[in-house]
């Protein structure tokens, strides 16, 4: 296109140009997002796996093998079914902690927790968690970064240095998991007890 | 630099395409595109805190001795009336705003504070132990810290950022005292419509309540909205406000009192407009009154309480504190279910003992509350 005996034209040539590089922008800008939120996704994807978040968020089962993670309640914390009796007491000595068979309850000098719901069930899960509220709680090691503590084994001393941009993708990928409706109990503390 | 824009960049700059007006829109597209790219990669400039209390601002060179000091020219000293429970320690609160500036008092619920505001809070059991520092940077972002007074109190030092869980203090509660940590700070500070909570249209209002707990009297030469006003230092300040100064809605003494605790001490973390809002429990106050205080009734009263404790199921029940989550969560010390959650190390027996007061003896519902509800609104 030759712009130089375009004296009339030449603006409405050029705006049309905008409108189709505006245009393009658009699409590429769309195209780019989506792109960006599936790496996003996948990247959180691959940290939740190999940072071990299964290892006590998803219930452990006997199948035919042994112990392995129960997928259908994927990430859903303690199941509300399984109700724990009191821990044994251990005797003084070395072995400080008592797990559940699922890995999700958990008994030690920090009292008793139970893994959390981390499907985006709104109710019993982080549905109405923003990023925020996930980031707070991770760098903090306090519920929604400003509530009781976050006890062990949550490994919130090593995860707190997570990049935002790892936080962002985990998040991502949480939110994009099938919501479980799963009401995890509330930690009990070892003593005084309410 | 977005691949767009990097797109655009080279588009226009083809060689003898000629520059119209609409190429010159082009060009402004793609500037506007590069723009944020090149502004997140400069790293805001801000000096390192001060490694000691005495160059921040706060006093006259030379003038700190016995954990004390003349205030600056321009630092002003001001007392909220609904203050924190700290464990009992006592308090004393200053200002500075640059010269020239103003807080944008436009919205009475959320001011806006200028680049260049200090805020400073210290805390002591019979001497001075630490002083808090806020401040707002050049590029808007705020910053926290906290500086701990020698046992000599000439002068107080810069704590780490990960805080001082037990320092050793003859006279705190248990003789221990805890420095909170940057994250403490953010927790209550950014929890919130504004990282300043004490500096408010409430909390200065000149129609003081008079029954609040550990309420401190204002000091000769302390602020409040009218000497704020007055002095120039609030812009768009809504008149009404000055004309009849903020005052909680309330049906008794109790239940203002009971309203204004729970705005001071729960309000910074509960309420609508912070990362908190999720939870649906509003328990901070606005200016405007009536609404407020419903907003607040209606969050708690009959409520089914995310966390079960002693039995209780319900935020608050009308009558009975022992069956309400609220009262309870505010005596216990448990470190799994105390509220607050941080920064108290005892539960404040007075400031609880006022809550159960008024659950038990000034809440009401059903027929009676919406027929209460109705003459507010009259």
């Amino acid at each position: 296109m030759n712009y130089k005996h375009s004296n009339v034209k030449g603006p409405m040539v050029a705006a049309v140009i905008l409108l189709l590089v505006v245009a393009s922008l658009s699409s590429t800008a769309r195209a780019d997002e989506s792109t960006a939120n599936t790496e996003t996704l996948e990247r959180g994807r691959y940290l939740v796996t190999v940072a071990g978040c299964n290892d006590c968020h998803t219930p452990l089962t006997n199948g035919p093998n042994g112990p392995e993670p129960d997928m259908s309640r994927m990430l859903s914390g303690h199941p509300a079914s399984l109700v724990m009796p009191q821990a044994p007491a251990l005797p003084d000595g070395p072995w400080t902690v008592v797990v559940a068979g699922t890995s999700t309850a958990w008994s030690g000098p920090w009292g008793v927790s139970f893994t959390a719901n981390l499907t985006p069930d709104p109710e019993t899960g982080l549905g109405k968690w923003s990023f925020k509220n996930f980031k707070d709680t991770i760098r903090t090691g306090r519920h929604l970064g400003r509530g009781r503590p976050i006890l062990p084994p949550m490994p919130i001393p090593m995860y707190k240095h997570f990049t935002d941009a790892d936080l962002e993708a985990i998040f991502t990928y949480l939110k994009s998991i099938p919501a479980i409706e799963n009401e995890v109990p509330d930690p009990i503390a070892p003593a005084p007890a309410l | 630099m977005p691949p767009a824009a990097r797109f655009v960049l080279r588009f226009v700059a083809v060689p003898g395409v000629a520059a119209g007006k609409a190429m010159a829109a082009i060009a402004m597209v793609a500037l506007a595109m590069a723009a944020p790219a090149m502004a997140a990669e400069a790293a805001p400039y801000a000096p390192p805190l001060p490694e000691r209390l005495s160059d921040t601002g706060l006093y006259i060179a030379g003038t700190v001795s016995a954990g004390a000091g003349e205030p600056a020219p321009g630092v002003l000293a001001y007392t909220p009336q609904y203050p924190l429970w700290s464990d009992g320690a006592a308090k004393q609160r200053w200002l500075y705003l640059p010269p020239g500036t103003a807080i944008d008092a436009s919205n009475p619920d959320a001011w806006q504070f200028p680049v260049g505001t200090k805020l400073w809070k210290e805390f002591g059991h019979g001497r001075a132990i630490e002083t808090r520092y806020i401040e707002r940077l050049a590029d808007g972002t705020w910053r926290f810290a906290s500086y701990v007074w020698r046992e000599s109190g000439d002068d107080a030092d810069l704590a780490a950022a990960e805080g001082v869980p037990h320092l050793p203090v003859a006279g705190a509660p248990g003789g221990r005292y805890g420095i909170p940590s940057r994250d403490d700070c953010l927790a209550c500070h950014e929890g919130g419509a504004t990282p300043v909570i004490g500096v408010s249209a409430l909390q200065l209002s000149p129609d003081r309540d008079p029954n609040v707990p550990h309420a401190e009297a204002p000091r000769p030469g302390d602020v409040d909205l009218a000497v704020l006003n007055e002095s120039g230092l609030l812009a768009g300040l809504p008149g009404a406000l000055l004309d009849t100064p903020p005052k909680i809605a309330a049906v008794s003494a109790t239940e203002r009192s009971a309203l204004g605790y729970l705005h001071a001490n729960c309000g910074h973390c509960h309420n609508a407009a912070g990362p908190l809002g999720l939870l649906d429990l509003v328990l901070a106050q606005r200016v405007d009154a009536a609404a407020s205080r419903a907003e607040v009734l209606a969050s708690i009263v009959e409520r089914p309480s995310d966390f079960e404790t002693a039995g209780a199921a319900t935020r608050v029940t009308p009558g009975n504190p022992q069956a309400s989550v609220l009262a309870l969560r505010m005596h216990t010390r448990n470190p799994l279910a105390q509220m607050p959650p941080l920064g108290t190390s005892i539960a404040d027996v007075e400031g609880a003992a006022l809550i159960e007061q008024w659950i038990r003896e000034d809440l009401i519902t059903g027929e009676e509350y919406l027929h209460e509800l109705q003459a507010q609104q009259r």
